[in-house]
């Protein structure tokens, strides 16, 4: 890299996109699940996709994160130090691993036999292999496997008791709460030392008082641990509390994009959530295409 | 509590006489069910003709074991299983248990080491053989080879159903490599395993796109593959023929157990000749071998990769979504598992002395997955305990020869011993569904070691 970017990247630090989404589509057969999507996550922010039931959230999270390949487009990731990832290159785990991306997932996927430590050890799979000589050195126990380990478990330590499940420590993961699991799953993302953290519905199934204090958990992590958070939700009341910019998606297309206020007032926003009656759709379906019109001047 | 102080109180004075009713009333239903079907036999005399045989002795046998059955389960049976289950739920934190609990493992590898001694003490130089041949070797090598397995099956969830197929490769490495090229067992040891784990990953490349039933039958073909190749593929392995005259293992090439040998164990020591003392020193080696196994998958475990073996039997997505190239994680799981088979094989094929394909057929395959399933998948007490009973329980049956009183002197318990063994294992599986140890002990604890419950753990989809 030239010295000169290095400066300009420092300077825009806090605008500079982390997420880039660039044309991208996703065809499933006939389907078109996602059709010529682009957006930006700055870096800093939290970045929230929403949509109907169906619009191909998340479809997106899986192309960012790896699970499926696009059939087109282009998705950049560029890290605090300024390396580039084209994500739609690299594999799943890579991306997690090389690109700093970690995720969770609608349906909790936790490994509900292991204890809600080990839960969050294995998270640290690619930095205590390497602490223990890919095993083999660690198999003969050396110290620096040793000292590895107990840093590990500091880190576990530190994310329990910032989720608020340091009593549970010791406990299988199968045996929390609806509500902790949601929790656990965030910090165990959290422990793969991720720069952009992609939430699947993380407040879906949480009564109000859960979802607030996900608020906060949420606030801490871009604050504190320095991370960006794109996230899908269904909940308003998440949504708009936390969120500094907001994407809506409606069939596989974007409809509108900005900031919560200027989303929550977008006439096609509410349409595509709330219908419109029968004799305002063509004023609607005008309104819609005016204002297409002068985006495209 | 309270339900048990009424059954008390109705114990006093009226159990033993609704006890009698229960048991008149059985056997009343029990004569009218086999008064016709037990007690009246038809049969043709000589000539030809139907003869009705009153059988009274039969049908009386028939209805007082149903009476008093009925008056037993009803008097005794059911108020102590009753005041067993009150006293299980008054005292439900089983904090304490029993010194010979919590120190089994030290209380068996003691036993272990000492089991030769005992055995020759109790019947003889010449009468241990068959204690420390036929019954120990035999187990431990079992044991072995399902904490092998336990690694692939139990700890990553990959459910191989060709494991045979590694031990037959490490034992004709040795049979082989050490016939050709003269090399010691102690050479070839370390060589087996590594040949072993180098199939290990052969398998493992193909079927990584596998999971559970699709899994299970190319690992099932795989080990065929191996049988089929050591039968057709003459010229090398002398096919059924098999491989004979395989060497002897030394003292680490002190003592020899070749009786024409300068430097016998027997003659160093001044000992009367006799095989016992090769048997003795197999069933240390063998024994050896096996905590070798354990202890590694114990520090394993411990490990971020066996950890993350145990993460991906319960999610495989996740793992991949945490960054863990699951790739090479299942690669490591069969090769490491391979690994031990082939130390297995090879400590086989010096055992026997002989190997042929006979020995790798595919129901020891099934034998070693029943073992790992018995005992509680990832557990290796449980396993251990399950190679005692299913492999022990099996050679024990030669013994049994008062069961030819019982059955008849053409009985030969051995032929029956596949069906006890599938009988012992429905047992075994409606009673522990999990297998004899069904819990898990997490590796890693900020307080308190609790077990994980096995109704938590998953099995694993391949």
């Amino acid at each position: 890299m030239a010295p000169g970017m290095n400066t300009v990247a420092n300077d825009t630090m806090t605008n500079d996109p982390i997420l880039k989404v660039e044309h991208l589509s996703m065809r499933f057969g006939g389907l078109m699940a996602i059709n010529d999507l682009s957006f930006e996550a700055k870096r800093g922010d939290i970045t929230a996709l929403i949509g109907p039931n169906g619009a191909g959230k998340t479809t997106v999270f899986n192309c960012i994160t790896g699970f499926y390949k696009p059939t087109m487009g282009m998705i950049s990731m560029r890290q605090k130090a300024g390396k580039t990832f084209l994500l739609e290159r690299i594999t799943d785990f890579e991306i997690t691993r090389d690109a700093k991306v970690a995720r969770t997932f609608q349906n909790i996927r936790l490994f509900s036999g292991l204890t809600v430590l080990e839960n969050l050890l294995v998270a640290q799979h690619n930095m205590l292999m390497k602490a223990s000589g890919y095993t083999i050195l660690g198999l003969l126990g050396l110290p620096t496997y040793k000292k590895a380990s107990v840093e590990s478990i500091e880190i576990a330590k530190y994310w329990l008791e910032k989720a608020h499940l340091i009593e549970r420590a010791d406990d299988p993961a199968g045996d929390l709460p609806y509500g902790a699991q949601r929790r656990l799953e965030i910090a165990r993302a959290m422990c793969t030392g991720p720069e952009l953290l992609c939430l699947d519905e993380p407040a879906a199934g949480l009564n109000p008082h859960e979802s607030l204090a996900l608020n906060g958990l949420l606030r801490s992590i871009r604050k504190d641990n320095d991370t960006s958070i794109l996230l899908i939700e269904h909940d308003m009341s998440v949504v708009m509390e936390i969120s500094d910019h907001v994407v809506v998606l409606e069939y596989g297309h974007k409809i509108s994009d900005g900031t919560p206020d200027h989303v929550k007032n977008d006439a096609k926003v509410i349409a595509a959530y709330l219908g419109v009656e029968d004799d305002e759709v063509e004023e609607v379906i005008e309104e819609i295409e005016g204002t297409q019109g002068g985006m495209q001047q | 509590m309270a339900n048990m102080s009424n059954m008390s109180e109705r114990a006093g004075g009226s159990l033993t006489a609704w006890a009698l009713r229960e048991g008149f009333y059985a056997g009343a239903v029990s004569l009218g069910l086999f008064v016709l079907f037990v007690g009246l036999e038809t049969t043709q005399n000589i000539r030809n003709e139907l003869v009705l045989n009153r059988r009274l002795g039969l049908l009386g046998i028939f209805v007082i074991v149903a009476a008093v059955g009925r008056f037993l389960t009803v008097a005794y049976l059911r108020p102590w299983a009753a005041a067993r289950k009150a006293a299980a739920a008054a005292k439900p934190a089983e904090g304490e248990e029993g010194f010979s609990k919590r120190n089994f493992s030290k209380i068996a590898i003691v036993f272990l080491l000492l089991y030769p001694l005992i055995a020759i003490s109790i019947f003889g130089v010449q009468g241990s053989l068959k204690w420390v041949d036929n019954l120990g070797i035999q187990i431990l090598i079992y044991v072995m080879l399902a904490w092998g397995l336990n690694i692939v099956v139990g700890l990553a969830g990959l459910l191989d159903l060709g494991y045979v197929a590694f031990y037959a490769v490490g034992a004709y490495s040795y049979a082989l490599l050490s016939q050709h090229f003269g090399l010691s067992f102690w050479v070839l040891l370390p060589l087996a395993g590594i040949l072993a784990a180098f199939w290990g990953m052969i398998l493992g490349f193909p079927v990584l796109r596998l999971k559970g039933d699709y899994l299970a039958i190319v690992t099932l073909a795989f080990g065929e593959i191996i049988r089929l190749v050591l039968i057709n593929w003459t010229e090398v392995t002398k096919g059924t023929f098999g491989v004979s005259g395989i060497p002897k293992v030394s003292v680490f090439g002190i003592w020899s157990f070749d009786v024409s040998a300068a430097n016998n164990f027997a003659k160093a020591f001044g000992l009367p000749m006799s095989s016992a003392y090769y048997k003795i020193f197999l069933f240390y080696l063998i024994l050896a071998l096996a905590l070798l196994t354990a202890y590694v998958t114990i520090r394993l475990r411990r490990m971020p990769i066996g950890r993350t073996w145990e993460a991906m039997r319960e999610d495989e997505i996740a793992c991949r979504s945490l960054g863990i190239n699951t790739v090479t994680t299942k690669l490591t799981a069969f090769s490491i598992g391979a690994m031990f088979g082939g130390f297995a094989g090879s400590f086989f094929a010096v055992r026997q002395g002989f190997v042929s394909p006979e020995s790798f057929v595919f129901l020891e395959s099934a034998i070693i997955l029943a073992i790992v399933v018995l005992g509680g998948m990832g557990s290796l007490v449980g396993i251990a305990v399950a190679a005692v009973v299913m492999i022990g329980g099996t050679e024990l049956l030669r013994e049994m020869q008062f069961l030819k009183r019982v059955f008849g002197p053409d009985f030969t318990p051995e032929l029956y011993r596949m069906l006890i063994f599938g009988l012992a294992m429905v047992v075994v599986m409606v009673w522990k569904p999990r297998g004899f140890v069904g819990s898990r002990e997490p590796t890693a604890f900020l307080r308190e070691r609790k077990v994980v419950s096995g109704s938590f753990t998953k099995e694993g989809h391949g």
